[in-house]
């Protein structure tokens, strides 16, 4: 029977809130850092979601999104490839509905189901951006959910799904505006939300012979905190049946919003819970899951949901949110020159060095070393190497500046030199940093981030970030 | 393999004023160097007979110095080897004298940074992938600073003192300089609380982009005593590339093996065996404070973990048993890269020959000037040793 078998998710580290200057509301919420997009907050997720798994296992990937970097050009693949994962595998993108991310853990089930994928890996982020001190501003959040849908070793069984779909244009973006916007608020939620989940709720309970008593919990969309609990009641749950909304924490993530609520169930479930994910968006889809015994003892995610949520660092001030989201342009054109595009070519022939984050061991002498060289640095044996996978390896700051000059968003930039354990030297950037922090020594691991957009083309790259997760246990021999 | 000890020597020199050059262009400032390097060796474009430009950005051939000096369709190569590239147009002429090709050459270094537009240097990457990190000369020499500092458990004030010494001797040296980029005293107090650039780097710890020409007219020492008593002979050349950078896991970021490799294969040919000692000034690539303070190390000046010492000392004062950059260094005679290695070689010229003026120095027989192109790790350097005549 397919169903998930593994789950992870991902929070950017920082959030307006309180004590962010300017900010205007108590309410706090995750912003994703200049440098963060879905494409990264899904490695993210994913690489949360894939601990200690085989991921060459994976035979099939779903992005879903509604703020997809490219219009044309497929994010999974560069997910796929950032995850480190096989080239054999089916790879699609799901985009431009709130409800993308249960769009794409469907197919992934039907996938299964059908036997045409064993393991698929489903990614879901989402950054979406109101206008400037707008509600939607406001009751947004940064984040992404990722899930491995099966059919062998599943910690919850699907237990079967209901849609609706309903042509409803009350919340849209269209190409090259970066606002969501919404038609008035009562039409939406009088005619939309709570017109369209209780009828798919409903549809569900009667097609699978379930009654609101028998859920454990429900992942359930809401566009904010008040219709959220507004929309459990009217669908007949209680409060302890309703997981908790992730509103005041982390904020609306769009299509990442029900999965990582099913994320955070999924957490907390015992054998034998039903779980339902509701999503909203152009209809609604009901998904229902059984949790098996196997929750209990399966791996769990590196963070997961709520130790994303909890790593969390206060945004000083709301210019500066401003500025990572383009509101403000900065004039830096007197300080470098602006940059040229990157050559394609040269993008495609480096994929394993710049994506996967690929080093070398020589095969004759063990070093290891990043680039990956043809002639070794340490025995100059030549062509005689086997790649080593560095995003996820922890490592140390070995030495690092402070830049004032070269970077004009994330002023100082911190230009980073990482020493791997067992063996491999990088230099880059590293964000997600508080200068007070930034040390000799310091812990640190790699986190997939995008550079720039220039011609474009959106240049991702792993930058050190101040290690987030626990250190990876070491198994004596 | 007989090395290059007392076969060339120098005849004839010339440098422009280094600085914010916005009234002359590339050719300019060449017609400014060479010029005064006629003037000075009784020679002109008619004795020339092969000749090297070096310049990293501001021409792609060696033909721009033909036409700004209208010689007469000789052999010209134009070189570029980062920052160490005067100092290699320099050793390549040299070595045409050395090996009986041609009795009299000239070599150019020039450089025109300041139409860029841009405060810091310009220089564009080729195509690539474009994923390392923006690093700046700065930042790059911020992390051997870190890392210094770290390893040698210098606290970041007593660190930012030691740097600040090194800005304010050559700042004062460049007082003394009527042809520097920056003429003024700097307090160390002023360079300590100066604007971050690179963090540790300040504002005074990086040295000025500047324009800027210099000449040198080679020739055998046969020819050079027709022509002038106090001509220079070298005395050694090293040239050292290093290829490990950052791919070594290892490389400690408080030492550039390649001004270890340059000095000693210099040293070792001009029979320099105690260089502390023996030399009796040092224009080194102070391109930033951190800079000197290594290469007083790596040059054999200073025992490892031991020049900050010897900085607060005032040994490399104009005061000092061994004066380094007289003429101001990098960080206040200025950087046009392609110009500064002939530059110093100016300054050891004219000191040897008692025309440095105020800042003249008693003992002046044996110099060197050293050159680092590139970045920690990867670096081109150039090391040269010259010495008067017997």
């Amino acid at each position: 029977m397919a169903g998930i078998a593994a789950y992870g998710a991902y929070v950017p580290r920082y959030r307006l809130g309180p004590d962010t200057a300017d900010w205007n509301s108590r309410v706090e919420r995750a912003v994703a850092n200049f440098d963060e997009d879905s494409v990264t907050m899904a490695v993210a997720a994913g690489i949360d979601c894939l601990s200690g798994r085989d991921r060459h296992a994976i035979d099939g990937i779903v992005f879903a999104s509604t703020t997809a970097p490219y219009a044309e050009k497929q994010c999974a693949s560069i997910v796929a490839a950032a995850l480190d994962l096989r080239q054999d595998i089916f790879a699609t993108d799901v985009s431009n509905v709130l409800r993308a991310g249960t769009n794409a853990i469907k197919s992934a089930l039907d996938a299964v189901s059908a036997g045409s994928a064993k393991e698929v890996l489903v990614v879901v982020a989402d950054s979406r951006q109101g206008p400037p001190r707008g509600e939607t501003e406001r009751a947004s959040g940064d984040g992404a959910a990722a899930f491995v849908i099966a059919a062998d070793g599943t910690i919850a069984e699907s237990r079967g799904s209901h849609s609706i779909t309903d042509n409803m244009l009350d919340h849209w973006r269209s190409p090259g505006d970066p606002f969501v916007r919404s038609w008035e608020d009562r039409f939406a939620t009088e005619e939309g939300i709570e017109r369209i989940v209780p009828d798919a709720v409903n549809g569900y309970f009667q097609r699978a012979g379930v009654v609101p008593s028998e859920v454990a919990k429900v992942a359930l969309y809401a566009p904010d905190s008040r219709r959220h609990v507004r929309l459990a009641r009217q669908l007949g749950f209680t409060e302890e049946q309703t997981e908790s909304s992730m509103f005041g924490t982390v904020g609306n993530s769009g299509a990442a919003f029900v999965p990582m609520l099913l994320v955070s169930a999924l957490e907390s479930a015992s054998p034998g819970d039903l779980l339902l994910a509701v999503s909203y968006g152009d209809g609604s889809d009901v998904l229902g899951f059984e949790a098996t015994a196997a929750i209990m003892t399966a791996q769990r995610p590196a963070m997961g949901l709520t130790g994303w949520v909890d790593a969390k660092q206060s945004l000083g001030n709301y210019e500066t949110y401003a500025r990572w989201r383009d509101v403000w342009t900065l004039d830096d054109t007197s300080r470098r020159p602006s940059a040229a595009s990157p050559s394609v070519s040269a993008l495609w022939r480096e994929g394993d060095k710049n994506v996967r984050l690929y080093g070398a061991r020589c095969r004759a002498c063990g070093y290891v070393q990043y680039p990956a060289q043809r002639v070794c640095v340490e025995c100059r044996a030549r062509d005689d190497h086997e790649p080593v996978r560095l995003s996820d390896k922890a490592g140390e700051l070995f030495t690092y500046s402070m830049d004032y000059i070269a970077g004009a968003v994330d002023t100082p930039l911190v230009v980073a030199v990482v020493d791997f354990d067992g063996g491999g030297r990088v230099l880059c950037m590293m964000t997600d940093r508080e200068l007070e922090e930034v040390r000799v020594g310091m812990p640190v691991e790699m986190s997939f981030r995008k550079l720039r957009v220039v011609n474009g083309i959106h240049n991702y790259y792993w930058k050190a970030i101040p290690r987030r997760t626990p250190a990876p246990v070491v198994v004596a021999a | 393999m007989s090395g290059i000890r007392d076969r060339v020597a120098v005849v004839g020199m010339g440098c422009t004023r280094f600085g914010e050059r916005w009234d002359a262009s590339a050719a300019d400032l060449m017609v400014e160097a060479a010029y005064e390097a006629y003037e000075d060796s009784g020679l002109d474009a008619d004795d020339i007979q092969a000749a090297w430009l070096g310049t990293v950005s501001s021409f792609r051939t060696g033909q721009p110095l033909a036409e700004a000096l209208k010689l007469d369709y000789i052999p010209i190569t134009r070189v570029e080897n980062a920052c160490a590239t005067a100092t290699d147009a320099f050793r390549n002429a040299c070595y045409a004298v050395a090996a009986g090709v041609y009795d009299i050459v000239l070599a150019m270094g020039v450089e025109k940074l300041k139409d860029s537009g841009f405060s810091g240097l310009a220089i564009a990457a080729g195509p690539g992938s474009d994923v390392e990190p923006p690093t700046p000369p700065p930042s790059q020499f911020a992390m051997a600073a870190t890392r210094y500092f770290h390893h040698y458990d210098i606290d970041y004030d007593d660190g930012k003192r030691t740097l600040a010494q090194i800005a304010s001797k050559n700042h004062h040296n460049g007082t003394l300089n009527s042809k520097a980029h920056f003429q003024r005293e700097v307090s160390e107090e002023q360079i300590i609380n100066a604007p971050m650039i690179a963090w540790p780097l300040g504002l005074y710890d990086c040295c000025g982009v500047s324009d800027g020409a210099a000449a040198a007219i080679i020739t055998t020492p046969e020819i050079a005593r027709t022509l002038r008593d106090d001509y220079i002979l070298v005395k050694g050349l090293g040239l050292a590339v290093g290829a490990f950078g950052v791919l070594r896991n290892d490389w400690d970021f408080t030492h550039f093996p390649e001004t270890v490799r340059a000095s000693q294969a210099a040293y070792e040919e001009a029979g320099i065996t105690e260089p502390r000692a023996e030399i009796d000034m040092a224009m080194v690539h102070d391109c930033f404070t951190i800079t000197e303070l290594i290469i007083m190390e790596d040059l054999g000046f200073s025992p490892r973990g031991q020049a900050s010492a010897d900085v607060a000392d005032g040994a490399f004062s104009l005061e000092g048993d061994l004066p380094v950059n007289t003429d101001g260094g990098l960080k206040c005679f200025g950087h046009p890269i392609g110009a500064s290695g002939i530059r110093m070689i100016y300054e050891v010229y004219k000191q040897m020959q008692g025309k440095a003026g105020g800042r003249q120095l008693q003992k002046a027989d044996l110099g060197i000037t050293h050159n680092l192109g590139g970045r920690p790790g990867s670096f081109t350097c150039s090391v040269a040793v010259f010495g008067r005549p017997d």
